[in-house]
């Protein structure tokens, strides 16, 4: 029962959430939703092991968790400098 | 003990619940990139932290909680990482903060403002 409430209060979020990524005015809204997204999609993935009465699925949130990490890092990085490496001007902005 | 755990779990779970909704307003209501990242914290810290801690006071002990406090741990390492490293993005893009009164001097200026606001 208390872990069906908590499911749906995540679907709802997934929705708010999911409706800033795609209205959002800069990249910037889209990426901190998207972020957003696949920690509430660990969460849902969490909630739904308990809720079915097998908490087996917690090795794919914690994959999750892992990849939405390294995604946001690298989208961030491809946004601001518009590639992956260093940038060549020598500048400080090559520590992020 | 039993049904105080269980009702601890509850609570939190509750709470979690609550907390999750209000940074899902508050990523839809508030106006910029800067005070939007105030509701994926919201969302990050308090919504998914506190829903996992119930959810490990339901689990007794054993590998399944382990697993959950490894879940908990590494959201809030790299929560706030990944929000410094947007920010850091947003600001040498080009993005601003909304402020009520107009600054003389910018601070970040030295990021030109781009095209890609």
């Amino acid at each position: 029962m208390m872990f069906a409430v908590t499911a749906a209060a995540v679907l709802v979020t997934m929705a708010l959430t999911l409706y800033r990524s795609i209205k959002g005015p800069t990249v910037y809204d889209r990426i901190l939703a998207i972020n957003a997204f696949g920690t509430l999609t660990v969460v849902l993935i969490s909630v739904y092991g308990f809720l079915s009465g097998r908490p087996d699925f917690l090795d794919l949130a914690l994959v999750y968790a892992l990849i939405n990490f390294i995604s946001t890092i690298a989208v961030s990085k491809y946004v601001e400098f518009s590639h992956m490496g260093r940038p060549t001007g020598g500048d400080e902005l090559g520590d992020m | 003990m039993a049904l105080f755990l269980e009702i601890l779990s509850w609570g939190l779970l509750i709470i979690g619940s609550v907390m999750l909704i209000i940074g899902g307003i508050g990523m839809v209501r508030l106006p910029d990139v800067f005070s939007r990242m105030h509701g994926a914290g919201i969302i990050d810290t308090m919504g998914a932290c506190t829903i996992l801690l119930g959810l490990t006071f339901q689990a007794g002990l054993g590998i399944v909680t382990m697993k959950l406090v490894l879940i908990v741990v590494f959201i809030v390492f790299t929560s706030p990482t990944a929000t410094h490293a947007l920010a850091r993005a947003a600001l040498h893009g080009g993005a601003r903060p909304q402020l009520d009164e107009p600054v003389d001097d910018d601070p970040a200026s030295q990021g030109e403002a781009s095209s890609k606001t």
